[in-house]
């Protein structure tokens, strides 16, 4: 009986129901009707406002996040909650590692949904004209994987890498902030949930950057995706937060900033981005609900408003946004790629100064998303240069991932291959973007299918490949069970092939004249639109044989991984797999340069060993 | 020959071949087109592009084949590569080059783009002028959910659910929009400008010979966004004069119900609309 009352994800989805219908009640008596803006069916933004609100607040208490609170409040001694086994994973946990599982499939669960939205728009584009979804339909299929892509992916890297990884690689045993880490999971969580219910409510036209006044004359679905990219941006700022704090106080003795592993300072500089570029988000995102439900005019531009107001201020937060995805997978590539050229990471701290130039430069470009819109036309030459000056930083990433693997010893596992697949789409995102910052060329290419085969092949080929190297490299680490290596090979090739057959032909369309977000193009285009189609769905049964591999290697096959089968010298590897709950028996003091192959330098030593004569600690 | 050298030569060889062959035989095919000198502008501005990222692309490429016929080793090798940290000339060779790169790309595009304003959108006060721009002919560009409309200032302020526009003529194009933000794009022509309601957002363009183009929709902007497409015309001053004419005759009985000409409109209320 405890076991089903206790504070769990059921009681949280119970708890978050009854609080959808209070905070909808509560809504209709504020609010009974919105005449001005709404006539034909019962649509009351204030009481979907409130009804996800609370809703959230419920799921959030049915889970058990107000019992420390509470208790501390009434003076009772609070305890952390202690479940045991695979109940660990359905309620607020404080493990890293078992927070970093939990973000691995609760991430691969709207990555699914997203996915098979993104099935859906190619599939009413095999034809020229609105075929299988009414036109309302297809706009709100797009929106959803748009949103789900950028918001629930965003933690992609940092949610389940970071969390599990970044303790262990600075001789810490947990977060800074354990609760905050369990919060930032499970309102990223709601998140989704509330995106997912946009259908009810009619769905949203405005695809993922939700552009006003649209937003403001939507119906009631755009409510759907307010909160929903909202709660990520909280999401996504309790999670830099705790991470940057983790990393600033919690290294173990020995372990200066210049010995991280590269990985961890892509972490940092992305949970930097992440701290200060999401309060705009849902700064912005505010707006838009009081413009809906308090009929501010915010974005109103008779009524003093402006369109742009908003256009500025969701790009201040949207351009950096694009570097919280980019980021994570130079980390990850920089790396892994050490391990399997078995070198240390060529020019350590030119790849810091990449990263750090990225993170200051992807401040200053936001304007480049505005070239024709009109809005402060003149000093389009400055957002020109800036723009295209990021691609110093990022050469710089180039510069090290590829001087890392000369003369190196390479050794082509699964990993390694999605590292080098990496280089590949990464540098044909790179390029294309160029196209998209210099004013002239952008004429054609801004709004076509031109930048949205640039951001995929920046977002898809560069996170989402960096994403699946991580996972072949460190999921055996996480679970204890090694992949199956022939799967995993067919996937690569597979994803690989399918991705570029689907997104290089739209470089094409989009030169050609297609415009994004448009359920019906010219029909002269039609057979590449059915190339790019049918390599989509190649690209979503790779996905399927993905799934299929991971079910099987961890449920079913269960071959040990061992400790460390990539002969990596990383701290991480030096534990038994799965990582023991306390993670080390004994701290570790870090005593050298990490990376230390091709020397016999020790990278760290536990803190009970002597210190060896002459060593430095 | 050391590897670095063997991979230099290899590099410049591919680059030195293929650059030429991309500028000159991919280059000038990219789109628009020659619709307007402003479309002839940007293909000029891919074709640089296209050709400066040639040798980048080569670079990597060629440097990822390298290694990988060079420097591959089998699964059950347990040595190591040798333990190399870095080459601050290789760095510092690195930065000058590419940010120089991006220096010259930048000022190639500043060029082009102060030059006749490209064909972009450039706001109620537009900086980057075409020659001759005094004299342009004015046509105003209205988007509302979802077609675009046209009023032809010069003619009486009439206004026409299509374009035509006079041949081997400098025309200033007023967009501006009734309700939510659209973007006014005329491929053909290189054009595209950002339709805001309360903005008048300018675009020059000097067409060419006569011509049909397509015009669409690139922001979207709602439910039928996929359905706000239409063909323009470009025809003779002869052929445009003949029906302006016929236009202003056509409509004179409804003029009285539109609002004087302005650079912007602000129909009242704000219906919700899907």
């Amino acid at each position: 009986m405890r076991r089903l009352i206790g504070f769990h994800l059921g009681t949280g989805v119970v708890f978050g129901v009854i609080g959808w219908y209070l905070g909808w009640f509560l809504g209709h008596q504020i609010h009974a009707e919105s005449i001005e803006y709404f006539s034909d069916i019962d649509q009351n933004d204030v009481s979907i406002f409130l009804g996800y609100i609370i809703g959230v607040i419920g799921f959030l208490a049915g889970l058990g996040f107000l019992n420390y609170p509470l208790s501390r409040v009434a003076g009772r001694p609070a305890g952390l909650p202690a479940d045991k086994g695979a109940r660990r994973y359905f309620g607020m946990a404080t493990d890293h590692k078992v927070v970093g599982i939990q973000y691995l499939w609760g991430i691969g669960l709207f990555f699914f949904i997203g996915g098979v939205n993104a099935m859906l728009i190619r599939t009413e584009l095999l034809t020229p004209h609105s075929q299988v979804f009414p036109a309302g339909q297809y706009l709100t299929i797009v929106g959803t994987h748009g949103a789900m892509m950028m918001g629930i992916m965003s933690s992609a890297v940092l949610g389940p890498f970071a969390n599990y990884f970044v303790p262990i690689m600075i001789g810490a045993r947990r977060m800074a902030f354990p609760r905050l880490e369990a919060l930032s999971f499970w309102l990223l969580m709601a998140a989704g949930g509330i995106l997912t219910t946009t259908i009810f409510f009619g769905g949203f036209p405005t695809g993922w950057t939700g552009y006003a006044p649209l937003l403001d004359q939507a119906n009631g679905g755009m409510d759907s995706y307010i909160c929903f990219f909202a709660l990520v941006g909280l999401s996504m700022c309790v999670l830099g937060l705790n991470l940057l704090a983790t990393v600033m106080t919690m290294r173990a003795p020995g372990l200066t900033w210049f010995r991280l592993p590269i990985f961890v300072w892509g972490v940092v500089t992305t949970a930097a981005l992440m701290v200060l570029a999401s309060p705009v988000l849902i700064a912005v995102l505010g707006m838009g609900a009081l413009d809906r439900t308090a009929q501010t005019t915010f974005f109103i531009t008779s009524r003093g408003g402006s369109s742009y107001l908003y256009q500025n201020l969701f790009w201040i937060f949207g351009h950096p946004e694009v570097y919280i995805l980019a980021l994570p997978g130079f980390g990850i590539i920089l790396e892994l790629l050490p391990v399997f050229a078995r070198k240390p990471l060529w020019g350590y701290k030119l790849a810091v100064a990449g990263m750090l130039g990225v993170t200051l430069l992807s401040w200053l470009v936001w304007q480049h998303h505005l070239f024709m819109s009109g809005i402060n036309a003149d000093s389009r030459p400055f957002y020109m240069f800036s723009t295209e000056l990021i691609s110093v930083p990022t050469g710089f990433t180039f510069l090290c991932g590829l001087m890392t693997l000369w003369r190196g010893r390479l050794r082509l596992t699964v990993p390694m291959l999605f590292c080098l697949a990496w280089f590949f789409n990464f540098l044909i995102g790179g390029l294309s973007g160029v196209f998209l910052a210099d004013v002239p060329s952008n004429v054609t290419t801004h709004g076509s299918f031109f930048s949205m085969a640039h951001f995929h092949y920046t977002i898809m080929g560069g996170l989402v490949f960096a994403f699946f190297a991580a996972i072949y490299f460190w999921v055996p680490k996480m679970t204890g069970w090694a992949f199956n290596e022939r799967l995993s090979k067919i996937h690569f090739w597979a994803m690989f092939i399918a991705f570029n057959s689907t997104f290089a032909p739209l470089f094409a369309i989009g030169f050609l004249g297609q415009s994004r977000r448009s359920v019906t193009y010219p029909s002269n285009l039609q057979f590449l639109n059915d190339w790019v189609s049918v390599s989509a769905f190649v690209l979503g049964i790779s996905m399927l044989v993905f799934l299929y591999n991971l079910v099987y290697s961890v449920a079913f096959a269960r071959v040990p991984a061992g400790s460390n089968p990539w002969g990596s010298r990383s701290i991480e590897w030096q534990l038994p797999s799965p990582v023991p709950p306390n993670d080390f028996d004994e701290l570790p003091v870090f005593t050298g340069e990490p990376y230390g192959y091709g020397t016999n330098d020790p990278v760290w030593r536990p803190s009970a060993a002597p210190a060896p004569a002459g060593g430095s600690t | 020959m050391n590897y670095g050298r063997r991979f230099l030569i290899l590099w410049v060889v591919a680059s030195v071949v293929l650059t030429p062959i991309v500028a000159i035989f991919v280059g000038p095919e990219i789109p628009p087109g020659n619709g307007s000198v402003q479309a002839a502008g940007q293909v000029l501005d891919n074709t640089v592009l296209v050709s400066v990222m040639t040798p980048v692309l080569l670079f990597v490429l060629l440097f990822v084949a390298f290694s990988l016929s060079h420097f591959r080793s089998s699964r059950s090798d347990t040595g190591d590569g040798p333990a190399d940290r870095g080459n601050s000339r290789i760095q510092m060779v690195w930065a000058v080059v590419t940010t120089v790169t991006v220096l010259g790309l930048a000022t190639f595009g500043s060029y082009q783009l102060i030059q006749d304003g490209a064909g972009g959108g450039q706001g109620p006060s537009a900086a980057f002028l075409p020659a001759g721009y005094a004299s342009a002919l004015n046509v105003q560009v209205i988007g509302q959910q979802w077609a675009f409309t046209y009023r032809y200032p010069s003619y009486g302020g009439v206004e026409t659910p299509q374009l035509f526009l006079p041949a081997n003529t400098l025309v200033r194009l007023n967009v501006t929009s009734l309700d939510v933000v659209h973007s006014f794009w005329a491929y053909q022509l290189g054009v595209k400008a950002d339709a805001n309601p309360g903005v008048n957002n300018v675009v020059y363009v000097q067409l060419k010979g006569p011509q049909s183009f397509d015009i669409r929709c690139a922001e979207l902007c709602g439910l039928w966004h996929g359905y706000m497409f239409d063909t323009g015309h470009v025809v003779t001053p002869a052929a445009f004069k003949k029906w302006i004419a016929e236009q202003v005759a056509f409509y004179k009985p409804i003029e009285k119900y539109l609002p004087p000409y302005a650079p912007f409109y602000f129909p009242e209320p704000t219906h919700r609309a899907g």
